[in-house]
């Protein structure tokens, strides 16, 4: 790919970046969150058609118009949110959309038994007639890969493999790919987690702010010059808390097997019990989708329990009464930040009473005091660093981080004594995720409990006194972080007891 | 040429828009008195002057004007909580009979108490009819928008039965004509509403208070702690949710606001105009369908709403008044809807930004503060 420039409104995506991977390597594509990452490999499936530039595969100039084109060439893509068909089977997930057969069905015999054999020499144990529902991720994973093979890929892009696999399950990846490269594919892998990176690719190509910063052989290079070409600066990796909850503080949180349906009306959090004291902080980890998100909005309120009770300062919270949960002093940090956490119209300084907006002093008799607002937004504005043009910009228009940082001003301004923070730093930079994590532990050290739920075992690691791991809607552990190593913790979060 | 999406959308444009809508309306329709043998310019002229200029024409633009305002307002409440409620034309029914019913009960009282018994009375109906849709949207979700519509024909039904199908409390039975040919009873004298003469024209006292209820409205919905409450919810349901706001509370009160609106409308048609429950009259004004039009075209402010209800009012009467041999009948049909494709079509432009000349070298200009690509970015 040379000199490929993608404009959005707005954004300048990628400019005039050249990437070029050669043939049976793994070659890393190494980025923040908006550093041009997905821009690049969606232009290079096809996806999208790029403003500037040109792209060859194995020296021919090619143009892709659509994905169709691109796999035609031997370009496909595992995109890091599955696009399978949830009802049908893994052989037919595999065959639909590829009309090389013709008008005739290719016998599901035949199809079975090719995909078998991918499998076995990939190593990637999948059943041909499973369906898609009925398998976990790792394996819908593996539908995927093995879908690119048999539409016979040589280039293959895995966008965040591993974000949603367990450790144990990201070495089989690492595995699947080692035997891949050996036949002479190449493989692009796009990460912003230096560690596995290190582990399994040839060369690094680092982008930045949509700019080619450059290409390095990873056995040349470290984790930290890494993180310096992709942030631009030293980062400081460690901010640790001390580890433990200073000695005899009161319970502030407490949860009795509490239990509660998710979206679908299927049980999401099972029998989960949990005591958070005063001034500690206790990390929920576990793989995306076990039950993490629900459990944070049982605690606040927003989802109705269906068993067990939950006692804020010993007293006990009425189910799906947000409100109630707000006036105890529960704070929370929700995952959606821009759908739920703000509303994204309203200006910052609205949205900065979004929850004190029925109390004085921002409103007597239910009128609202719109001096008070101002000042409420001129102080929390300065005292957590938004920046803004002005408190009444809609809060849309501010960058992810600058959005938490009006969440997290307004649900610590409000004196809580229990904050519930859902993924708090996902998607942000690194300088923006460096302040989150201190704002965090400077709320602990005040004494207020925190529930940090996040799916970066790293974060979790660095900030959380204890460790609950999930698994399927319960709590298969609780370790202190001393006891707590990333292998042991792996095994947790693929359900096995501790 | 490509389309981008804007961030912001800038002050100046969000008037400039409507303003080159409507001369691009009148543009496109001249095409088609031209292709007609007529002069547009002459007849844009007659229509302005017998619109506003003419004697008596602010009049009868004024009353045409004070329906759709209301109605108008009703409309625009709704949709800015992102509540389809279509349902405007049967709560002015209900509204009508409501405030009928009432200036008949005091027919005894004194002129101030009747009236302001019927403003309640159109008030409390329509609210009460937009309550029901409104409670089955917050309890059970269901689609506003084909309950307000269907609740529209049972109005209707309803208004033609008290008069034509029961000897209902509204309907005239005391002559013989009467029990012929069905009708309702005439309000007393004190319950017509007055007007106001200002000089250049007479207001009516719905307008009056249409405009009053536009500027409370604005002041309710930007300083109370329960129009806080409905902007954050027609922004963002989840964020209210999160926020501990009722929302199902918020979603009842706000299409009560809105049907006694509505209501008042239908009030003011009895108060105002008709003095007598007027099944066929009303059905056949269709006011509650245009105010969706004027709350559209007003882009849900009550002020605007007020300019737009005037406006369209204006070209109504002057096209009922002018209508004969030498005028196109259908003209006004035809203006006021390019008025409203090339205002619906001018939202674009304040949505979207439209530039020529794809390959340009320097990049777009951005916000600082712009939202990063993350947002934009993902396939």
């Amino acid at each position: 790919m040379r000199s490929i420039t993608k404009r959005f409104p707005g954004v300048l995506a990628n400019d005039s970046v050249d990437f070029e991977a050669s043939e049976g390597e793994v070659h890393a594509l190494l980025g923040e969150n908006g550093a041009g990452k997905s821009t690049l490999a969606s232009i290079l499936t096809g996806l999208y058609r790029p403003d500037e530039g040109e792209i060859a595969i194995y020296g021919r100039k090619v143009e892709f118009h659509s994905p169709r084109d691109a796999m035609a060439a031997g370009v496909s893509m595992v995109h890091q949110h599955f696009r399978l068909a949830a009802s049908l089977t893994v052989s037919d997930n595999i065959v639909l959309g590829d009309n090389r057969a013709g008008w005739l069905r290719t016998s599901p015999k035949t199809i079975e038994s090719q995909v078998d054999e991918l499998a076995t020499r990939y190593r990637m144990p999948v059943h041909p007639r499973a369906r898609i529902w009925q398998l976990s991720v790792g394996e819908q994973q593996r539908v995927e890969i093995l879908k690119a093979l048999y539409r016979g890929a040589r280039v293959l892009i895995l966008d965040e493999p591993t974000a949603l696999l367990t450790p144990q399950e990201a070495e089989d990846l690492f595995e699947t790919l080692r035997r891949m490269t050996a036949e002479g594919r190449t493989i692009v892998f796009v990460s912003h987690k230096l560690e596995e990176l290190m582990a399994v690719s040839d060369r690094v190509t680092v982008l930045r702010a949509g700019r080619l910063i450059g290409t390095v052989n990873t056995t040349e290079t470290s984790p930290p010059q890494l993180a310096k070409m992709m942030v631009g600066r030293e980062i400081v990796f460690a901010q640790f808390k001390d580890g433990h909850a200073p000695a005899g503080s009161e319970v502030v949180l407490e949860l009795r097997n509490v239990s509660a349906d998710g979206d679908l009306g299927i049980q999401a959090v099972s029998d989960v019990s949990l005591r958070l004291l005063a001034g500690e902080i206790v990390g929920v980890a576990g793989v995306s989708g076990n039950g993490q998100r629900q459990l944070a909005e049982v605690i606040s309120g927003t989802r109705p329990r269906t068993a067990g009770d939950i006692l804020v300062s010993g007293r006990s919270l009425r189910s799906g009464d947000p409100g109630q949960a707000i006036a105890r002093g529960v704070a929370h940090v929700p995952e959606d930040r821009l759908g739920t956490g703000v509303s994204p119209s309203l200006s910052i300084a609205d949205n900065l009473i979004l929850k004190s907006h029925r109390r004085a002093p921002i409103s007597t008799r239910g009128i609202l005091r719109h001096d008070r607002i101002t000042a409420n937004a001129k102080d929390l504005m300065t005292r957590f660093a938004i920046s803004a043009p002005g408190a009444e910009t809609p809060t849309r228009l501010l960058s992810g981080g600058n959005v938490q940082k009006v969440v997290l001003a307004r649900e610590l301004s409000s004196a809580p004594k229990v904050i519930v923070a859902a993924n708090p730093t996902r998607g942000l930079d690194v300088g923006a995720t460096e302040g989150v994590r201190s704002l965090l532990i400077k709320a602990a050290s005040d004494g207020v409990g925190i529930l940090l739920i996040s799916e970066d075992l790293d974060e979790i690691l660095s900030l959380a006194d204890r460790i609950a791991v999930m698994y399927e809607g319960r709590i298969v552990g609780i370790l202190a972080r001393a006891a707590a190593d990333v292998q042991h913790l792996g095994l947790m979060m693929a359900g096995s007891s501790p | 040429m490509r389309i981008e999406r804007r961030l912001t959308t800038p002050r100046w444009l969000a008037l400039a828009v409507p303003v080159a809508s409507l001369v691009a309306a009148f543009a496109a329709s001249s095409v088609v008195l031209l292709a007609a043998g007529k002069d547009p310019i002459a007849i844009y002229l007659r229509l302005f002057d017998r619109a506003f200029f003419a004697s008596g024409a602010l009049t009868s633009t004024f009353v045409t004007a004070t329906p759709l305002l209301l109605t108008g307002l009703a409309a625009a409440a709704a949709f800015r909580m992102r509540l389809w409620n279509i349902g405007g034309e049967g709560q002015l029914y209900l509204g009508a009979v409501g405030a009928s019913g009432v200036g008949l009960v005091l027919r005894d009282q004194s002129g101030i108490v009747i009236i302001a018994g019927m403003i309640l009375g159109g008030l409390f109906s329509g609210a009460a009819w937009a309550v029901i849709p409104g409670l089955l949207r917050a309890y059970f979700n269901t689609n506003e928008i084909i309950t307000t519509l269907m609740l529209n024909y049972v109005a209707s039904l309803l208004l033609s039965y008290l008069i034509f199908d029961s000897q209902s409390f509204w309907r005239e039975l005391s002559t013989f004509s009467a029990r012929a040919f069905p009708q309702g009873k005439v309000l007393p004298d004190a319950a017509m509403w007055p007007s106001f003469n200002i000089g250049i024209a007479i207001v009516p006292f719905g307008l009056v208070v249409g405009i009053a209820v536009a500027a409370l409205w604005w002041l309710f919905y930007g300083s109370t702690s329960f129009g806080f409450k409905a902007r954050v919810l027609g922004d963002s349901p989840s964020a209210a949710r999160y926020a501990g706001i009722q929302t199902r509370r918020v979603v009842v009160a706000m299409m009560a606001l809105s049907g006694a609106l509505a209501g008042l409308g239908g009030a003011s048609e009895i108060g105002d105009f008709r003095h007598v429950l007027d099944p066929r009259g009303l059905q056949q004004a269709g006011l509650g369908y245009a105010g969706i039009v004027v709350a559209a075209l007003a882009r849900y402010n009550p002020y605007a709403v007020v300019v737009v209800a005037v406006l369209l009012g204006g070209l109504a009467n002057a096209g009922y008044s002018l209508q004969g041999p030498d005028f196109p009948a259908g003209l006004v049909g035809v203006l006021q809807g390019m008025i409203l494709f090339f205002a619906l079509g001018g939202e674009l432009l304040l949505r979207y930004r439209v530039t020529f000349g794809a390959r340009r070298a320097a990049p777009p200009r951005a916000l600082s503060i712009a939202a990063g690509p993350a947002g934009v970015s993902g396939p």
